[in-house]
């Protein structure tokens, strides 16, 4: 079905102040959903109470409201614009929340105002532990066994069960703020009592562990016609236990063979159809590293943290995707904006390698609990793209700006062994140089898997970086006798070579080396190692695309 | 040591790379597959017979090779490249690396090649043949591969055909017979036949229709298979026998071996359909599936007759994806219902085939 004639002025919730679990990413959804929908031909009234946000410039809505994100404020925008629909799945949690109370409030009925996209039914059904997890059960997904608690007696009972350690979620929170894993009663009481305070409901979600499971997600769209794809599954460096938004992540999935792939696939299909959102939505898996056992752990009904990564690390943009949804487009009536030629409806095939890993804010909160559990402590994330892991991963720790040139982080090598094995055993912002730094001194890839559930195939690409060092160390001077030799067919040539396509940067190669980073430099353009640039394409080059979006890679040819 | 090899196309183009797997001169039509998993099933699909296969995902092997994702019993690729070839293979089911697995199956592999470069030549100028080796000059294997058949002529589903019809293992009692003709079918097609309460006798492609029915099957699967379906005279006399017998269900190959014996001839893509994510629309009901492709071939609608209809379209390219009569029991799609590897969106199928046989009952 083409675009509702009846919709022609639309209200789209923006996501408010930043904050941990909800920023910037927020304001790229909104800003595409503005956008999205004025291409169709609909007037775009906006409200959002954070003006440092492109979607609250005035070339992006018809008309902006810098107004508080509460009931009473949404309601007087309503009445004086009176808009056809609401669109509130762009707004992260913030915009959901309000839509839900305007209806709740009867707001949305007195206007007339429909709810764009995802029912509110489904969102409830998603947002509500126990309706969600009957809905499971009844399309035969499995969820791991849990409890409802509201209140601190019923916490206490659940303290009576052999399953532990146990997973504590408040309901209705954002980035599972107030959330952490109780290994026995005492911290079970601790964490609950915490948890019914934080959440907006008094409600808090006791359930069974899954530490050490691998994390997948995948991200889902929806459209009305019942047709459905997946834009982008992730997998995430570090297990079950971390917050995904304090986990390293990956897309596509690294480890995962074909029927896993797919098994996981299909039933994010079966919980978006099941759910009946129209739009975009977000699928955490838990996967058995050793069986086909998994478990939904979470869906969120609406474009979230994780999307705007898959919508950036895919070229495919969900948000723009889900608006034209939310007004009644099917998703073979939209156009793939990257290639022009093809449609919305397709998968994304990636042809290079995807690398998240968060920022902490522990460089200017020097005291604070650098241990990252459950509760997303990042405040923003990096995203890398290259040909293969390794360089993708080099790339994504310069760009943290934690004065990290690589693994190699200065700190990390006064750490006694002891103090080593508890950074692999205990997640916290150091855990990837700790692991470098673990393998610098001889210890085994199985240790550390043993220490972390860290899979192999990822422990095994940080052990040839570390490689890689050594050997630039050792062949240290073979190469600084390049810069005057010049000899192209040198061991050592390729060696530099080598560590360029691993993603070392010349300023790493020179400190390994013992030469000045300039001389380094222009030691590899003179052997013509250089970056060549590729593009993001959401096809894997099966066909050709019109907008320009490009990665640097030692690779051999350059597109641009 | 790794041994350094060059793959060479038809149109002379060099890539260097080093050599995997056995090292043993390749020679086939050089295609791509965009699927980011799968390469197992890839490996041993027989519908790649002829074919140097390279996967545009750049990092290959790494969850190694396991003994449940064969699709048939040998590997069926001429040749592999990847980006890389994953040195250590993480994964519960895996009992050894891709590139062990090659060695011990005597296929050549090529890494270290810029597979996105090579997309874009194979779809610019379409694809074409190429040759991988370890020992020859670039002139050598140019000469090579000129002197050697070119993948149209040579007709690859008599090479991967059973050779005598066989029985594939169904436990408990089978509630219907199917008998499938094999021109390069995958295992899987088994295994779904199987969920779904079917025995299945295979036959080889040559088998005649009176062989086939002979045993009064309930139903016929035709399987998929390689190469130029033009060369495929013989089957398609078959299927024009079996139509209108009982019911039938054509996949890949099928489906164009189907439109053949309905008045249609094929044509040649460019760079063909071959990935895990091509859209198609189901025209009954507007719906868009996900699907798991590999077809150089397709059939052109204009000139089907005799009550047969398109019922599926690529929404890429606008290619017939499948086919279905208007009175007789006889469908087929051009994609893979049964994934491995891909989406198993169009699994449905087995189902639908099954129950278009109690239907005409």
């Amino acid at each position: 079905m083409p675009k509702d004639p009846n919709i022609r002025k639309v209200m789209v919730i923006g996501s408010g102040p930043i904050i941990i679990g909800q920023a910037a990413e927020f304001d790229y959804a909104g800003t595409q959903a503005c956008t999205s929908l004025r291409e169709e031909g609909v007037r775009v009234v906006l409200i959002n109470s954070n003006p440092a946000t492109i979607m609250t410039d005035t070339e992006i809505a018809d008309r902006v409201y810098i107004e508080p994100l509460n009931v009473e404020f949404a309601s007087r925008v309503i009445e004086r614009e009176m808009p056809d629909g609401l669109l509130a799945t762009l707004g992260g949690q913030t915009g959901l929340n309000l839509a839900t109370q305007l209806a709740a409030e009867g707001v949305l009925e007195r206007y007339n105002v429909r709810l764009l996209g995802t029912p509110l039914k489904s969102i409830q059904m998603a947002e509500d532990r126990e309706e969600f997890r009957s809905l499971m059960r009844r399309i035969g997904e499995p969820v791991p066994e849990s409890w409802i608690v509201q209140s601190e007696n019923e916490l206490a009972e659940v303290c009576h069960q052999t399953i532990w350690p146990l997973i504590v979620r408040p309901a209705y929170t954002l980035g599972g703020t107030g959330g952490g894993i109780a290994q026995n009663p005492a911290e079970l009481m601790e964490i609950g009592k915490r948890g019914l305070k934080l959440s907006m409901r008094h409600q808090v979600m006791v359930e069974r562990s899954l530490l050490g499971w691998k994390e997948i997600e995948y991200e889902v769209m929806r459209d009305a016609n019942n047709t459905c794809i997946t834009v982008c599954n992730m997998e995430n460096l570090d297990p079950m236990g971390v917050h995904t938004g304090d986990s390293i992540v990956v897309a596509p999935s690294q480890t995962l063979s074909d029927k896993e792939y797919q098994m996981l696939r299909s039933a994010s299909l079966n919980i978006i159809r099941s759910l009946g959102i129209e739009g975009g939505c977000n699928v955490q898996l838990a996967l058995d590293p050793n069986s086909f056992d998994y478990f939904v752990i979470e869906v969120n009904p609406r474009v979230s943290r994780s999307s705007a990564l898959a919508s950036k690390a895919t070229g495919y943009p969900i948000a723009r995707v889900a608006s034209k949804i939310a007004i009644g487009m099917r998703l073979d009536e939209i156009q793939n904006a990257v290639t022009k030629k093809t449609l919305a409806c397709f998968e994304p095939s990636l042809d290079y390698c995807v690398v998240k890993i968060p920022r902490w804010p522990f460089d200017k909160f020097t005291l604070a609990d650098r241990r990252i559990t459950t509760q997303m402590k990042a405040t923003g994330e990096v995203m890398s793209i290259d040909r293969a892991f390794e360089p993708a991963l080099m790339k994504a720790i310069r760009s943290l700006e934690v004065k990290a040139y690589g693994l190699s982080a200065k700190k990390v090598n006064t750490y006694s062994d002891v103090q080593l094995e508890e950074g692999i055993s205990t997640p916290n912002d150091e855990r990837l140089f700790v692991i470098a730094e673990a393998f610098r001194r001889g210890m085994m890839v199985e240790e550390v898997h043993a220490l972390s559930n860290i899979d192999r195939w990822f422990l095994d690409k940080i052990l040839r970086l570390v490689q890689m060092e050594t050997r630039l160390k050792v062949h240290g001077r073979a190469i600084a006798s390049l810069a005057e030799t010049l000899d192209v067919d040198a061991p050592e040539a390729q060696l530099l070579s080598d560590a360029k396509k691993l993603g070392f940067s010349d300023r790493q190669i020179a400190d390994f080396v013992g030469l000045p980073e300039r001389t380094i430099r222009s030691l590899r353009k003179a052997f013509q190692i250089v970056p060549t640039y590729k593009l993001v394409d959401t096809c894997a080059a099966e066909f050709e695309a019109e907008t320009p979006y490009y990665y640097s890679c030692y690779d051999k040819e350059d597109e641009r | 040591m790794v041994k350094k090899a060059i793959l060479a196309l038809e149109d002379g183009t060099i890539y260097e790379g080093l050599s995997f797997g056995a090292d043993a001169p390749a020679y086939g039509e050089v295609v791509f597959n965009t699927g980011m998993t799968g390469y197992q099933e890839i490996l041993t699909d027989p519908s790649y017979a002829g074919q140097i296969v390279c996967l545009t995902y750049p990092m290959i092997g790494n969850y190694g090779i396991n003994p449940d994702d064969f699709e048939s019993g040998k590997v069926q690729v001429e040749g592999f490249i990847v980006h890389e070839c994953a040195e250590v293979a993480s994964n519960w089911r895996s009992k050894m690396t891709m590139d062990f697995f090659l060695k011990e199956r005597n296929i050549s592999g090529i890494s270290g090649i810029d597979t996105r470069s090579l997309t874009r030549r194979l779809r610019a100028h379409g694809v074409m043949m190429g040759a991988i080796s370890t020992t020859e000059s670039p002139e050598e294997i140019l000469t090579r591969i000129k002197n050697s058949p070119s993948y149209a002529g040579v007709d690859f589903v008599r090479k991967v055909s059973t050779e005598k019809p066989y029985v594939w293992p169904f436990e408990g009692t089978p509630e219907r017979q199917i008998a499938l003709l094999d021109c390069g079918v995958k295992y899987n097609i088994m295994r779904n036949l199987a969920k779904e309460g079917c025995q299945t006798t295979v036959y080889p492609c040559t088998a005649a229709a009176e062989e086939i029915l002979e045993r009064n099957p309930d139903g016929i699967m035709l399987s998929p298979g390689p190469g130029d379906p033009s060369l495929l005279g013989y089957v398609v006399d078959t299927v024009r026998k079996l139509a209108g017998k009982k019911p039938i269900m054509g996949v890949c190959l099928g489906n164009q071996l189907l439109g053949c014996a309905f008045g249609s001839r094929t044509f040649k893509l460019k760079f063909g359909h071959r990935g895990s994510n091509h859209p198609v629309k189901d025209l009954n009901n507007d719906r868009v599936y996900i699907t798991s492709q590999n077809h150089g071939y397709a059939i052109d609608p204009d000139e089907l007759k005799d009550g047969m209809e398109v019922a599926h379209i690529n929404l890429n390219d606008g290619t017939v994806e499948g086919l279905r009569h208007r009175e007789l029991p006889i469908f087929s799609i051009q994609y893979h219902p049964e994934a491995s590897p891909g989406p198993m969106d169009s699994v449905y199928y087995f189902s639908q085939f099954v129950r278009m046989i109690e239907e005409s009952k």
